[in-house]
């Protein structure tokens, strides 16, 4: 016999009904066009940005330029060089990273482990958390002026009995701390979601063969949301290493002759050299390729620091899948 | 609840009879177990013998893996659970205010209806339990792995690769993995709930054996929803239902001569 049932066979349609096209349907073809467009002003805006600062910038990129330390007029394109500001910006951001990380960490770790869920203080200490990362940067500025210089730094030089001020004036490690205040709900956020992604099942299995919830915590939970407390730390990075507003008052210098060797010293700052050279430049036509040099070597240093911390966390994640 | 009382007398005798044991591992004395207000376990009595596989049956919701739960206190990290009445492990109240839990959960190991290795080797699974208690000596772990994977009928399949990812491995082979690691520090009861529920039938007949292996060294009791496995692996069974105990004894009487309307109708697969 014939498997194919013959035509008649098959129940015919209703009169009028197909199932081709009907009319052209407007707002799928408009919605969707829209969305297209949306993403392509974001490229669009993001080639413009890029390409601006590469093209004026690379021509002017030297090994002198990053690897001098100017002279108190650096506005003259011949002689001047950014090795401090860089130098200035990585330290603050490392150390930011060493205050921000633990921190965090541990802040997420009794959100999501040790607070009761849904009590009153967690919801106030989620909503602190969330307001935070609302705070306008020059506040944090401010803050970190009020708090650590003139609050702690002060009594810190008091105690220690300074004859003059040295840890109640500006300094790296102020401006560290301001950013890592900045920067901590990122982390927060980051390892709570990366700790909330850990199977009750892992956490039950180990609490079952009589381990206790601290070292639960240590040996199962901690090391599965690594690379995720990682990736918060490198958008805390990537959100500090820009950052000017925070370290105005709390660190950054307009000029040292020598490199910061204390964590009191001040330090120079690529972001904020860029602002001095392109608000204080005597001839404005004369500084602006060193400006967009400067520019891109921010912009590099920021992606170089951020490749170094995803490089960090892609070995982590490697590890966790070859062993644990 | 003096319509209760009665069949709950008669399950103790029941057990007690079977055993010829005169005191049992585990009694759960009218032990009863609120979420907030409501109330997943209404007043159950029983006895478990030591040494032979009990199972706990009922339709989803009847309460038996909150029971299952209730024997190492893993309800104690779910919040707003409040408990009354007693268990008692041998002589020791484990819902006493001076038990350690930790102490009680090495005694009472666990076997979970999700098999979940820790992500990290073989090895290292096995030996995490023991590492806890402070085992450093690596011979002496080294024979605790072998030994354990050997109880779980594991060790021939893994012993090649001992130092790979446990998730390397199939699900009745990971299943049997967290039945090792249970063993390995040596518990006294082994609590199972659904232990083959998600594996294919081959697997479930591996650890379906290993079960009755296993018997003869822990007292094993095992939540299943498989009313043939009740039959293959348990020698007594208790029925749930709506949170109450409805019936134990020894399982073949259960399941071909039950006192209870309900358990008849269950085991028959009239309803559930």
């Amino acid at each position: 016999m014939n498997p194919i049932p013959p035509t008649g066979m098959i129940i015919p349609t209703e009169p009028g009904r197909h199932f081709r096209a009907g009319k052209f349907d407007f707002w799928s073809f408009f919605f969707s066009g829209l969305t297209g467009l949306a993403t392509l002003l974001i490229l669009a805006i993001l080639a413009v940005l890029l390409g601006n600062i590469i093209i004026n910038g690379w021509p002017n990129l030297s090994w002198h330029f990053v690897s001098t330390i100017p002279r108190k007029d650096f506005f003259d394109p011949a002689t001047t060089g950014v090795l401090p500001m860089i130098i200035g910006t990585t330290i603050r951001v490392f150390v930011m990273t060493i205050f921000v990380l633990p921190i965090g960490v541990i802040t997420a770790i009794y959100l999501t482990e040790y607070a009761p869920t849904d009590s009153m203080l967690t919801r106030i200490i989620r909503a602190a958390v969330n307001n935070l990362a609302g705070v306008p940067s020059i506040v944090f500025g401010l803050f970190g002026l009020g708090f650590f210089i003139n609050f702690i730094g002060r009594n810190l030089d008091e105690f220690l009995q300074n004859p003059g001020p040295v840890w109640g004036q500006p300094a790296v490690l102020w401006a560290s701390l301001t950013l890592a205040v900045m920067t901590l709900p990122v982390v927060i956020v980051a390892t709570e979601e990366s700790l909330k992604a850990i199977p009750l099942g892992l956490r039950e299995a180990s609490l079952a063969l009589g381990a206790t919830k601290l070292e639960t915590i240590c040996k199962v939970v901690l090391p599965q949301a690594l690379p995720g407390i990682m990736t918060g730390g490198i958008l805390a990075v990537s959100r500090a290493a820009g950052e000017v507003a925070p370290i105005l008052f709390t660190g950054v210098a307009y000029y040292m002759a020598s490199l910061p060797s204390k964590l009191s010293d001040q330090f120079m700052d690529l972001g904020y050299h860029v602002f001095v050279l392109s608000t204080q430049s005597p001839d404005i036509e004369r500084t602006r390729p060193i400006l967009y040099a400067t520019v891109l070597v921010l912009l590099l240093l920021t992606f170089a620091l951020n490749f170094v911390a995803i490089l960090i966390r892609a070995r982590v994640r490697k590890k966790l899948r070859a062993l644990g | 609840m003096p319509e209760n009382a009665l069949p709950k007398l008669e399950v103790k005798t029941a057990l007690a009879a079977a055993s010829g044991n005169a005191a049992p591992l585990i009694e759960i004395k009218k032990l009863s177990l609120f979420y907030g207000q409501a109330q997943a376990l209404k007043n159950i009595s029983l006895s478990i013998r030591e040494r032979v596989v009990t199972a706990f049956i009922g339709p989803s919701g009847c309460g038996k893996s909150t029971l299952l739960r209730c024997l190492n206190r893993m309800n104690d990290l779910i919040d707003g659970v409040r408990i009354e009445g007693s268990v008692r492990i041998g002589q020791h109240d484990i819902y006493a205010p001076d038990v350690d839990v930790i102490e009680l959960r090495k005694r009472v190991g666990m076997v979970f209806q999700k098999s979940n290795p820790f992500p990290k080797s073989i090895y290292d699974n096995v030996a995490y339990g023991l590492r806890i208690q402070g085992v450093k000596n690596k011979s002496d772990l080294d024979a605790a792995v072998e030994q354990s994977l050997r109880g779980a009928a594991l060790w021939d399949e893994v012993k090649d690769r001992l130092h790979t990812s446990a998730l390397g491995l199939s699900g009745g082979q990971q299943q049997r993995l967290c039945i090792a690691r249970a063993i390995a520090v040596k518990p006294e009861i082994v609590l199972m709930d659904e232990p083959a529920s998600a594996l294919d039938p081959i697997a479930t007949a591996r650890v379906e054996d290993l079960i009755l292996e296993l018997k003869r060294d822990f007292t094993i009791v095992i939540v299943t929803h498989n009313m043939q496995q009740a039959t293959r692996i348990s020698d007594d069974t208790a029925f749930f239902y709506m949170g109450e105990l409805i019936e134990a004894g020894p399982t073949q009487k259960i399941f071909t001569n039950p006192r209870q309307k309900r358990t008849e109708d269950y085991v028959t697969g009239r309803f559930g």
